[in-house]
């Protein structure tokens, strides 16, 4: 029999902010690279997040937040998913996030932080480059 | 406005110069592209003449500075008389941290306060909500009640200054914490000056930060407009806003003409009310972006405020000269600052600015040159207020009124934007109007477009973004230090809300509560009601659930 | 224990991380999905299966959420499929049907999952039937399946389920016409959504009408209800109609709709195992490569080439 694998991504914006362009730009290109996007929808809780990424199994999770809450969120969300036994998908992070909060971010698990003005293609070979064969 | 034969002599000796003198110079020099376009994909000429705006009425399309139809700006003396009101958009951290970040702007020279509020207040929930975890205080500041008000305008008289509040679903609540703190001050209700946005619509497609389902939200927008007209001459009840819009990735065609559709929309609900055109109409207000293509700003808002006047006198025949004016606040725009490189924002502010200021603009906030990468802190802030007062000192634009005025381009662009605008407004008419459009994910669908399209110009390096796709640098040099919002802004918060929730009346509270679920029910204008419950001190969120509870929760319609 | 016996246990114990990893193995088509879904098939049958599908715009998603509301109410636990189609060109998927239903997103009582078409017509409906195996398996009372509705690969795929709900909404008239073709002998429950909106009368009255034109077999007479899916309105008469329907099947009609469905079943299993054992046997002997390079030049066209390459594998 031939397996058809794909890339499942799920990007999804934690938090309260509502500044979803970029988000859904990401969920665009990466669709158009040929993955399978889910994505969220706003003022989604760390919860709902976790279990989303569980039940969709996904490859990638993809947060974004531009409101300032990231650490808490994140931190949250991260526990939630080792929680679940789901340490191995990839996640990565983008919207306004300080430079400084960085380093702590990429110890709790996120893989990457992306700014603004990441050119979309960057992401696509990040995801690509970095999603684990999983199964 | 030119004569024929004129017209004909310039149209010849034009098509002489383009087969003679330019195809000699392009083979030497050629082009830097093969089309040129405005961001809202406008096709820009080699050259403009006045066959290009030779259909151009003077009296009928520019005519003088504060007369109909307003193009050349709403005041008889513009700029020479009174400069713009230069508000910087600001708050964070708790009531007390915002309070002395307002007392430093009006030090500076700042001339009127612009409140942001956190994501919590925003969306309708108090501080010490669940869904408000690791928001509180971050993006604006966060106020819960009345105190958190009180704490934010101490010191602060409210008939002297006029105070803007970047605030929708919950509008209403923080405009009757306002009238309750100008009534302990002593300060008469007609004297209140200031503008709420309350532009509910727009949320649904641009800001998306709505509560309530359009209809009830439409309501409450249009409860304070009627509030405002009956009780509150001063105050701007509505900012009609084209900003959110542009920010969320239209263009500026998308931009004008959705806003105005929204402020049709505005219109006729409040008609419905029983209240006359000329009644509301001078009070209601807008707000747009300005984004990079420096003449095709220049050109929307020229044309914004023409295409409004027109829509005023003709569709809603108002009387009121007042009515036709477009009045409206600018503010640059964020999404073209870049993280990288954050010092070039500066330029990209100024002249932002400059064609908001040649555009007409009766008030402006400049963004700060840190924000793609923080909040904005005080050094960044005041360079942004002191780009404005640069335009408006040194500069000498604001000498002369409208000097872009018979520009051939300029003119031309502003035709363009009216007439492009023109026909969205149509095409949204024939949907039955805004609301049906939001329903059908028509603005989402057109948005996300545009959007998508920018973003993969940028890429495709067809457009430049200096620093970001082309100049770029290794490392990148912020000459400031980041506003960080401290954690325990929150605790503070959480402590101060539960010692005011122990000492209010709690039997008041319940009362308050009772009333506002029977007036809601009834469909009465709530603002009223809610002016007593927050006396009470209840909470945003108190009331908000209440709201939720009668009126229903919006889910958000996601178009990608 | 292995992993697939693993996964197996996870899945009859109701365990949410064995059944998205079940469910993934069945969309990938690796080969242990066959193995999984023959030792979960003996526990399969109990769930009720409703399909829901519609065009786009119909509200399809939110009705769902509001019927998950419903049935949660009720104590019935909820698994929701929902297919999007894939892009063609990229293979890329939006799966934008969960979002409307992210409020039960926790609620240990339901599992959704998305699914892309990936482009495989046959395949898409048996694996949508498999996946439908795993949660009723798994112990869901429900199992709700969603698509969009408009051409024969939607047509399969509800087919799978024993209560088929066509859902419109007025203002789509050109979908009526268009769902006319294929959907409108298979579904048992009609529903004009959005029923709010002036023109949804109209929408009933076309539907009664097109409905009176053909004749029933099965003794079901597929009726048309009015729903507000915004605000819930008209969901629990929907859910008393889909009862209806599931009592109705009860009375006898179910066996034989069971065994349509369990011989459409082994029909396709057969049709897919065989082609697919000749393609790879063809594969493996590079036939497969040459004729293609031959259709390519135009010099023979598949259909020909389809014929000479079984009367090759059959004198093999």
């Amino acid at each position: 029999m031939t397996a058809t694998r794909k890339i499942r991504v799920l990007i999804a914006k934690p938090g309260l902010d509502s500044h979803d362009r970029g988000a859904k730009i990401v969920a665009r290109a990466l669709r158009d690279a040929g993955m399978e996007v889910i994505y969220t929808g706003l003022r989604q809780t760390p919860e709902q997040i976790a279990e989303t990424t569980l039940q969709e199994d996904v490859d990638v999770l993809g947060l974004s937040i531009l409101s300032g809450a990231h650490t808490t969120l994140f931190q949250k969300i991260m526990k939630l998913l080792r929680e679940k036994g789901m340490e191995d998908v990839l996640v990565f992070a983008g919207g306004i996030i300080p430079q400084e909060d960085v380093p702590a971010l990429k110890k709790i698990g996120i893989k990457e932080v992306f700014g603004p003005g990441t050119p979309t293609s960057v992401l696509i070979e990040f995801v690509q480059g970095n999603v684990k064969e999983r199964r | 406005m030119f004569d024929e034969r004129k017209l004909q002599k310039i149209s010849k000796e034009r098509q002489r110069w383009k087969t003679t003198k330019v195809p000699s110079w392009i083979e030497r020099h050629p082009e830097r592209k093969n089309e040129f376009s405005t961001l809202s994909g406008i096709s820009v000429k080699r050259l403009y003449t006045p066959e290009d705006v030779k259909h151009l009425d003077y009296m009928k399309d520019l005519g003088f500075p504060g007369e109909y139809p307003f193009t050349r700006g709403l005041h008889a003396t513009m700029y020479r008389g009174r400069l713009w009101t230069m508000r910087q958009f600001s708050g964070f951290g708790t009531a007390e941290q915002t309070n002395q970040r307002f007392k430093y702007l009006l030090k500076e020279g700042e001339t009127g306060l612009s409140i942001a509020f956190d994501y919590p207040t925003i969306t309708g929930y108090d501080s010490d909500h669940s869904m408000a975890i690791g928001e509180v205080g971050q993006c604006g500041v966060a106020v819960s009640s009345l105190k958190d008000m009180e704490t934010l305008f101490d010191g602060i008289p409210l008939d002297k200054v006029s105070t803007s509040m970047t605030i929708n679903g919950p509008a209403a609540m923080l405009l009757a914490m306002y009238v309750a703190i100008g009534d302990k001050q002593g300060v008469p209700r007609e004297k209140l000056d200031g503008t709420t946005q309350n532009d509910n619509l727009k949320e649904f497609f641009a800001q998306k930060l709505c509560i309530f389902p359009p209809k009830p939200s439409l309501k409450l927008s249009t409860d304070i407009i009627e509030y405002c007209a009956r009780h509150l001459p001063s105050w701007n009840p509505i900012s009609i806003s084209g900003y959110h819009i542009r920010e969320a990735g239209s263009n500026a065609v998308q931009e004008l003409a959705f806003t105005l559709a929204d402020g049709i929309a505005y219109v006729e609900s409040t008609l419905e009310r029983g209240l006359k055109v000329d009644e509301f109409a001078p009070r209601l207000s807008f707000f747009f972006a300005s984004h990079n293509n420096f003449f095709e700003e220049i050109a929307k808002f020229r044309a914004a405020r023409r295409l409004w006047a027109r829509i005023m006198k003709e569709r809603f025949t108002a009387q009121n000269p007042r009515s036709l004016w477009m009045r409206m606040h600018v503010q640059t725009s964020g999404c073209t600052l870049t993280a990288q490189q954050p010092v070039n924002n500066i330029m990209r502010v100024t002249f932002q600015s400059l064609a908001a200021v040649l555009g007409g603009t009766q008030s402006l906030h400049t963004n700060s040159f840190d924000e793609a990468l923080a909040l904005p802190c005080e050094d960044a802030v005041r360079v942004a207020l002191r780009t404005q007062q640069i335009i408006a000192y040194e500069s000498g634009v604001t000498d002369t009124i409208d000097p872009l005025g018979g520009s051939y381009y300029v003119e031309y662009l502003t035709n363009e934007m009216e007439e492009r605008a023109m026909r969205y407004i149509d095409r949204i008419d024939a949907m039955g109007g805004v609301a049906s459009a939001i329903e059908k994910g028509f603005f989402q669908k057109e948005i996300a477009d545009s959007a998508y399209k920018y973003q993969k110009e940028i890429e495709r390096k067809q457009k430049t973004l200096v620093g970001v796709n082309e100049y770029t640098v290794e490392k990148d040099w912020v000459p400031v230090e980041l506003l960080r919002v401290h954690p325990k802004v929150e605790e503070e918060q959480l402590g101060r809300l539960r010692k005011m929730r122990k000492e209010r009346d709690k039997w008041k509270v319940k009362e308050a509560l009772d009333k506002l679920h029977a007036e809601a029910d009834k469909d009465r204008n709530l603002m009223p009601t809610i002016i007593e419950a927050v006396k009470a001190y209840v909470t945003i969120g108190e009331i908000t659930e209440v709201l939720r509870s009668v009126f229903g929760e919006y889910r958000e319609l996601i178009v990608v | 224990m292995g992993q697939i016996e693993q996964l197996v246990q996870g899945v009859l114990q109701g365990n949410r991380r064995s059944i998205a990893k079940t469910i993934t193995l069945i969309e990938n088509n690796e080969p242990e999905a066959q193995k999984i879904i023959s030792m979960l098939y003996p526990k399969t049958g109990r769930a009720h299966v409703i399909g829901v599908t519609g065009p786009t715009g119909s509200g399809k998603s939110t009705l769902i959420e509001k019927l998950i509301g419903e049935l949660r109410k009720r104590g019935k636990t909820v698994g929701v499929v929902a297919v999007d189609p894939s892009s063609p060109f990229t293979g890329g998927a939006f799966l934008g049907d969960r979002v409307r239903m992210q409020e039960h997103s926790t609620d240990v009582g339901v599992f959704i999952r998305s699914m892309a078409t990936r482009n495989a017509l046959g395949g898409l409906a048996k694996a949508t039937r498999d996946v439908i195996h795993v949660l009723d398996a798994s112990g869901k009372d429900v199992v709700i399946v969603e698509t969009v509705g408009a051409g024969q690969s939607e047509v399969e795929i509800v087919e799978v389920a024993q209560t088929v709900v066509v859902i419109l909404a007025p203002g789509l008239g050109d979908d009526i016409q268009a769902i006319k073709a294929g959907i409108m002998e298979i579904a048992d429950i009609f529903v004009v959504n959005k029923a709010d909106r002036e023109n949804a009368n109209k929408a009933i009255s076309d539907i009664q009408a097109m409905l009176e034109m053909n004749t029933e077999k099965t003794g079901w007479k597929p009726s048309v209800l009015k729903t507000t899916a915004l605000t819930g309105e008209g969901v629990t008469e929907l859910l008393a109609k889909i009862e209806e329907h599931k009592e109705h099947l009860k009375m006898g009609a179910l066996e034989a709709r069971r065994k349509e469905k369990v011989e459409t079943e082994l029909a396709e299993a057969i049709k897919q195992k065989v082609a697919e054992s000749i393609i790879e046997d063809l594969k493996r002997e590079g036939e497969w490569k040459k004729l293609a390079q031959k259709i390519l030049a135009r010099e023979t066209d598949p259909y020909s080439a389809a014929d000479m390459l079984l009367k090759k594998s059959k004198r093999n």
